[in-house]
């Protein structure tokens, strides 16, 4: 195993997510929120609210806002419904709070969860995409 | 010298006196006296100008001050208490229990009815009409009575006959003048107004003296008038106009007017500059006036002045709006055109019975005053046009005109005064919608705040118009957007899948909103779609709009974990099933507490265990309470006629009935109901959205009621109802509120939504004006025929219960993030900081 090859864990099949829906895995002992958008694009998220300090956010309602003119597709959260940034953990409602985000992929049907990519967030690099 | 807190007494406590009381404490008197206020009445303060309407609401609604005291500590209000007498030169007030010394004293006595000097008018069956305890008499008097009669055909004489006729009795009005309402309106307006009163069945003598009140063995019988006629009556009411008492003022050697009234400076300050006088027992410049603005004003006056300001009281706005068993009038300004040179502009249609004067200034630029009878729409415009005195326009008949612009659209300037009651002007109502801090966003928000339109009502219209025109003026239109995915309210959204028949979210926002909706409109659209469709909330599509709760058929709780709710329908629960229950939650480790709404809440269930506990609660009879749900919780009972010795009927039967015919129905917003078995009214129905208490002769229906942050008590939509009319109108409400009604607003502010409030409810739900009764009642009938329990119903769908787990690939692992304490020896949420992980070794499961 190379060291660029991070774990990815296979943790549902694309058709277990709702569109427009979310479900809870647990990723190498962590809870992570694995959305499904309209566009079938999949996002991962920690599932750990930290406004609620709970483990909640893959219960949330997925939606989208208008915010520099495109469409954000995000969750809010199922308890007191601040919006976080499906592709970047950013939440809209604070500018100083977020949440992890892991790189997903789907194949041959099976959804993929990889590495915590709070860096890549930093760096600007485009989220929801394949790692490397 | 150390400062000294100044001790500032008022005597009565009507609603001058609470009026003056509460500016008092906004105006910051009280941080430097001690306010005590002495109410000759056992109630506090009440909406006396609103009296009539007792009869429907009960004297909780008409309080000023529901709680009976005051949030300021330092105001200390004594009811029933009398007071004897007033020495202004020690400045003493005397009490049975001893005296008071005052720094500052304020008469706020108010008037009496005034009872003409003839004989008989002791005899049983006769009254006046002026405070709650009269109208209970009146009430008791006329249960066994046939005829009534009102001896006086002025404002307070009209609101006395509508409160007879409305008690059912046949009722004569008995006037002294040549026409009714002589003060306010002229011959032609009081020919209008006498055919539209007779038109009701009442019947009206002018000009007619009452000589003496007729009566056999101590009771009366009639009224003899002057001419010899004579007017049988059972129930007798005086209200002839009133006088000031200023009894205490004469007593203690005060200035009094010389037609009665403490004669007052333009300050309000009385002969002596420590005691002053306010409202109907004030006689400014010799002139008592009878109305609560000028009153008001006065208390205003009377704060400004003790506060060091500058406040003068120079006379008052006599303005009048009325509607009296159905008819409005209005008369303002100089109604009479005794301006030199005054013209008079009259619009008269006797066929319609309305009948319009504007009295305009010789110059024919500016409005002077009116009167209007049968139709009165205009006045919210006209009356401030009166006393801003901006230029008429060119064809100032069309203010009148049936088919002109009623004037709504006319400017007002930023002066006009528009509420003449709590002297509002445009421009405060203006800042209090366009303020940097807490702006207002409605015109229900703007009353509140303002007091625009909270006394007589009469200016709600042009309130409405001011700050709706405000907001389009910003182009930003009052929004009534559900949000950024569809520019239209929850009503319209009901309505637009009403017709197209949609049955899908997607189908809805493609065709009439943008984009790919959000957690305010997806639940909205999830509540419609169940209202109209009573599907499973978690089939299909439908699974991802619903909110947190529905999501998951339980409630969810701080740690996420949730709370499960079976119904117990009124309360009632067998031994057996409470048994179940304690067995579940033991079995569980489960937290119980009695809600409110009596039943049993189970917490602390984790998402894996929320079938499990179902299949346990389904198992034995139990079924969702939908306590997740925006729809029906509890109807709540007391044990009514079958228990207890006070009951007149069986409240606990007809909750239980009215809980399952009206469980799961999705609505705006929670619905909660109660039913009390007797007048005592131990279920607490008037605290619910619809409540319902039991009289001897079947049912009062109550609507619009909640607790919590802001509680209101629900008023009285229909009385003496049998059971099957009554779930009639209950269907009609229930439906009419479901389709229309805002997004998460309860049946309290709809109702005030609607143009014309409770009135128009009623007219909707009873009378039926709509003509939708049988298509509301339809549908409540297909609600109640495909109800179904969807706790067992996500039992018996392996789709449904696959989401029912801790994680998606490992349902075998509980959620490491919770956790709980022990607390009196039952479970609670531990605090947790930051997300808990398992240990990497934790062995998870690979997809199916």
């Amino acid at each position: 195993m190379s060291a660029p090859t991070a774990t990815w864990t296979p943790v549902c099949r694309l058709g277990d997510i709702e569109v427009e829906g979310g479900v809870a895995a647990l990723v190498e002992g962590r809870a992570v929120a694995v959305f499904r958008t309209w566009a079938d694009e999949v996002f991962a998220l920690s599932n750990y609210d930290p406004f609620s300090r709970a483990s909640v956010l893959s219960r949330g309602i997925v939606g989208s806002r208008t915010s520099g003119g495109e469409a954000v597709p995000y969750v809010a959260s199922p308890m007191h419904k601040q919006a976080f940034d499906l592709r970047s953990g950013q939440c809209l409602d604070d500018a100083t709070v977020g949440v992890p985000t892991y790189g997903t992929r789907v194949e041959d049907g099976v959804v993929l969860v990889g590495p915590e990519r709070t860096t890549q967030r930093e760096t600007g690099q485009e989220p929801g995409t394949e790692d490397e | 010298m150390a400062h000294q807190r100044k001790t500032l007494v008022v005597v009565g406590h009507g609603m001058v006196g609470h009026r003056f009381v509460q500016a008092a404490v906004e105006r910051g008197l009280t941080e430097t006296h001690d306010v005590v206020v002495v109410g000759q009445e056992t109630r506090a303060a009440y909406d006396r100008v609103g009296l009539t309407s007792f009869f429907e609401v009960g004297a909780e609604a008409l309080s000023l001050l529901p709680t009976g005291a005051y949030d300021d500590p330092r105001v200390r209000l004594l009811l029933g208490t009398e007071v004897l007498g007033i020495n202004p030169e020690q400045r003493r007030v005397h009490f049975a229990e001893g005296d008071l010394e005052y720094d500052e004293l304020v008469l706020a006595t108010g008037a009496a009815p005034f009872v003409p000097p003839i004989a008989g008018t002791d005899l049983d069956g006769c009254f006046v009409y002026r405070t709650i305890e009269d109208l209970e008499a009146i009430r008791d008097a006329a249960a066994g009575a046939r005829v009534g009669a009102v001896v006086g055909g002025g404002l307070l004489g009209l609101e006395a006959a509508n409160a007879l006729a409305q008690l059912g009795l046949e009722t004569h009005v008995v006037e002294m003048a040549p026409r009714l309402m002589a003060v306010q309106v002229d011959a032609v307006g009081g020919a209008t107004l006498t055919r539209h009163v007779e038109r009701l069945g009442l019947h009206v003598h002018c000009e007619a003296m009452t000589s003496a009140v007729t009566g056999e063995a101590g009771r009366v019988t009639g009224l003899e008038l002057r001419d010899g006629e004579h007017v049988p009556a059972e129930v007798v009411v005086f209200s002839a106009g009133i006088r000031p008492r200023d009894a205490l003022a004469r007593a203690a050697g005060l200035d009094v007017a010389e037609r009665g009234g403490v004669l007052v400076d333009e300050q309000c300050r009385t002969s002596d500059p420590h005691v002053w006088a306010i409202g109907e027992c004030a006689a400014p410049a010799g002139r008592m006036y009878g109305l609560v603005a000028p009153g008001y004003a006065m208390a205003e006056v009377v704060v400004d002045a003790l506060t060091g300001g500058p406040g003068t009281f120079t006379g008052a706005d006599m303005s009048t709006k009325l509607k009296l068993l159905g008819v409005d009038v209005a008369s303002f300004g100089d109604a009479f055109a005794t301006t030199p040179g005054a013209l008079e502009l009259v619009f008269s249609d006797a066929v319609a019975g309305t009948y319009k004067k504007l009295v305009i200034s010789e110059d024919g630029r500016t409005l002077l005053g009116g009167i209007l009878v049968g139709d009165a729409t205009a006045y919210g415009v006209l009356r401030p046009m009166v006393s801003s005195g901006i230029a008429l326009p060119d064809n100032p008949e069309e203010l009148i005109l049936p088919a002109g612009r009623g004037g709504a659209e006319l400017g007002l300037p930023d002066e006009a005064q528009v509420c003449s009651c709590n002297d509002v002007t445009k421009a405060q109502i203006v800042d209090h919608v366009a303020r940097e801090d807490a702006p207002c966003d409605s015109p229900a928000c703007v009353t509140r705040c303002s007091g625009a339109g909270s006394t007589c009502g009469s200016c709600k219209p042009v309130v409405k118009k001011i700050v709706e025109d405000w907001f389009a003026a910003q182009g930003r239109e009052v929004d009534t957007s559900l949000c950024e995915h569809f520019a239209m309210t929850r009503a319209e959204l009901f309505e637009v899948v009403a017709i197209h028949g949609y049955t899908r979210f997607d189908e809805i926002v493609a065709a009439h909103g943008t984009g790919r909706g959000c957690e305010v409109c997806k639940p909205a659209v999830a509540s419609v779609l169940a209202s109209q469709l009573n599907h499973h909330v978690l089939e299909g599509p439908q699974r991802t709009l619903q909110d947190t709760n529905d999501a998951y058929l339980a409630n969810i709780q701080k740690n996420g974990t949730y709370g499960v709710m079976p119904r117990i329908a009124g309360g009632e629960i067998t031994p057996e099933k409470l048994i179940v229950l304690g067995e579940v939650a033991r079995d569980f480790g489960l937290y119980t507490k009695i809600t409110g709404g009596q039943r049993i809440d189970l917490l602390g269930a984790r998402v894996e265990q929320l079938p499990l506990i179902w299949r346990r609660l389904v198992d034995a009879g139990f079924e969702s309470g939908h306590a997740y749900g925006k729809s029906l919780r509890t109807v709540k009972s007391c044990v009514g006629s079958t228990w207890c010795r006070y009951g007149v009927q069986d409240s606990t039967s007809l909750a239980i009935m009215l809980e399952e015919r009206y469980r799961g129905l999705r609505s705006p917003h929670k619905l909660k109901s109660g039913v009390s078995g007797c007048a005592r009214e131990c279920a607490e129905a008037r605290s619910k959205d619809f409540g319902i208490i039991a009289t001897e002769k079947g049912w009062n229906l109550y609507v619009g009621g909640n607790g919590g942050a802001s509680p209101v008590h629900a008023r009285l939509l229909a009385g003496d109802l049998d059971t099957e009319t009554l779930v009639r109108y209950i269907d009609r409400y229930l439906m009419y509120y479901v389709r229309t009604a805002d997004r998460l607003q309860r049946t309290a502010p709809w109702i005030e939504s609607l143009e014309g409030g409770l009135d128009r409810l009623r007219e909707v739900v009873v009378d039926d004006a709509l003509g939708l009764g049988t298509e509301l009642e339809a549908a409540m009938a297909r609600h109640v025929d495909t109800y179904f329990d969807e706790w067992a119903a996500t039992l018996d769908d392996p789709d449904k219960l696959a989401r029912f787990v801790s994680f998606v690939n490992a349902p075998d692992v509980p959620d490491p993030q919770i956790s709980f304490t022990t607390t009196r020896d039952q479970v609670q949420p531990a605090e947790v900081d930051g997300p808990v992980s398992l240990g990497a070794t934790i062995p998870v499961g690979a997809p199916r």
